[in-house]
């Protein structure tokens, strides 16, 4: 079975290493948010818009979407890759992970130009 | 043929180490982030389109389904991000005896059981 054509970095040991440095930026960002969110009860739009409009929060949120994309093409193809195989479904099996992995970059080419969208558009 | 011969694999009576049961709910918790961090963007993209949507957004946020909806994501995470952090550690080099996987996996079981606790007072 050929898999490596829709890995992420084409290449074993560099999807390990961008999904772990991908997973630090996502739970940085996650612990980041939280605790935004809990020092900050009864949060106005003033003050959430006020500091999506900082370039470092764009920045930021920016590279977050991009670590997220990676980092869910890496688990959506190690999962595809585990269980939608030949011996457990066939010929089915290739079909299944081509349209997934293809529906997957769609989407998540949505997701970076809507991000984008949403970040540069606030005042 | 013998009659006392050994059935092998009986699966009714295999178990799952609690290590397997981390592990497969971590991919569990990360393919329903998949579509969950959509709802997610959907969200911040209200927050910070307008004054208005922001309101909207808040109003329902009152909505009993969007609430467990969104506290379901939150468990996701919460859960994701604790069995990645134990993962962090194993790929640091620490904690990587089968006794310490399960001490780690019962320990992430229980953080991710009070975070999900806190999620869910937190959206109500």
């Amino acid at each position: 079975m050929v898999t490596s054509v829709t890995s992420f970095g084409r290449n074993g040991l560099s999807d390990w290493l961008i999904q772990r440095f991908s997973a630090v930026v996502l739970a940085t960002y996650t612990a980041f948010i939280v605790i935004y969110l809990v020092a900050h009860p009864g949060l106005t739009y003033q003050e959430w818009s006020g500091l999506h409009s900082q370039l470092w929060m764009r920045i930021f949120t920016l590279i977050v979407l991009l670590s997220n994309v990676a980092h869910g093409w890496i688990g959506l193809w190690g999962v595809l890759t585990d269980y939608a195989t030949d011996r457990l479904m066939g010929a089915i099996a290739l079909p299944i992970r081509m349209f997934s992995m293809a529906l997957y970059l769609l989407v998540a080419l949505a997701f970076i130009i809507w991000g984008v969208q949403i970040l540069w558009g606030v005042n | 043929m013998k009659k006392n011969r050994p059935v092998n694999l009986n699966l009714s009576t295999v178990q799952f180490p609690i290590t397997a049961i981390v592990s497969i709910l971590h991919r569990i918790s990360g393919m329903i982030l998949l579509p969950g961090v959509l709802l997610l963007l959907w969200m911040l993209d209200m927050s910070l389109a307008s004054q208005a949507s922001f309101d909207t957004l808040s109003e329902w946020l009152g909505n009993p389904l969007l609430k467990v909806a969104l506290w379901a994501i939150l468990a996701a995470l919460a859960y994701h991000f604790v069995a990645g952090i134990r993962h962090i550690i194993m790929d640091l080099g620490f904690a990587e005896s089968f006794e310490s996987g399960k001490l780690t996996a019962y320990i992430s079981l229980v953080c991710t059981a009070i975070l999900v606790l806190l999620a869910g007072v937190w959206v109500w």
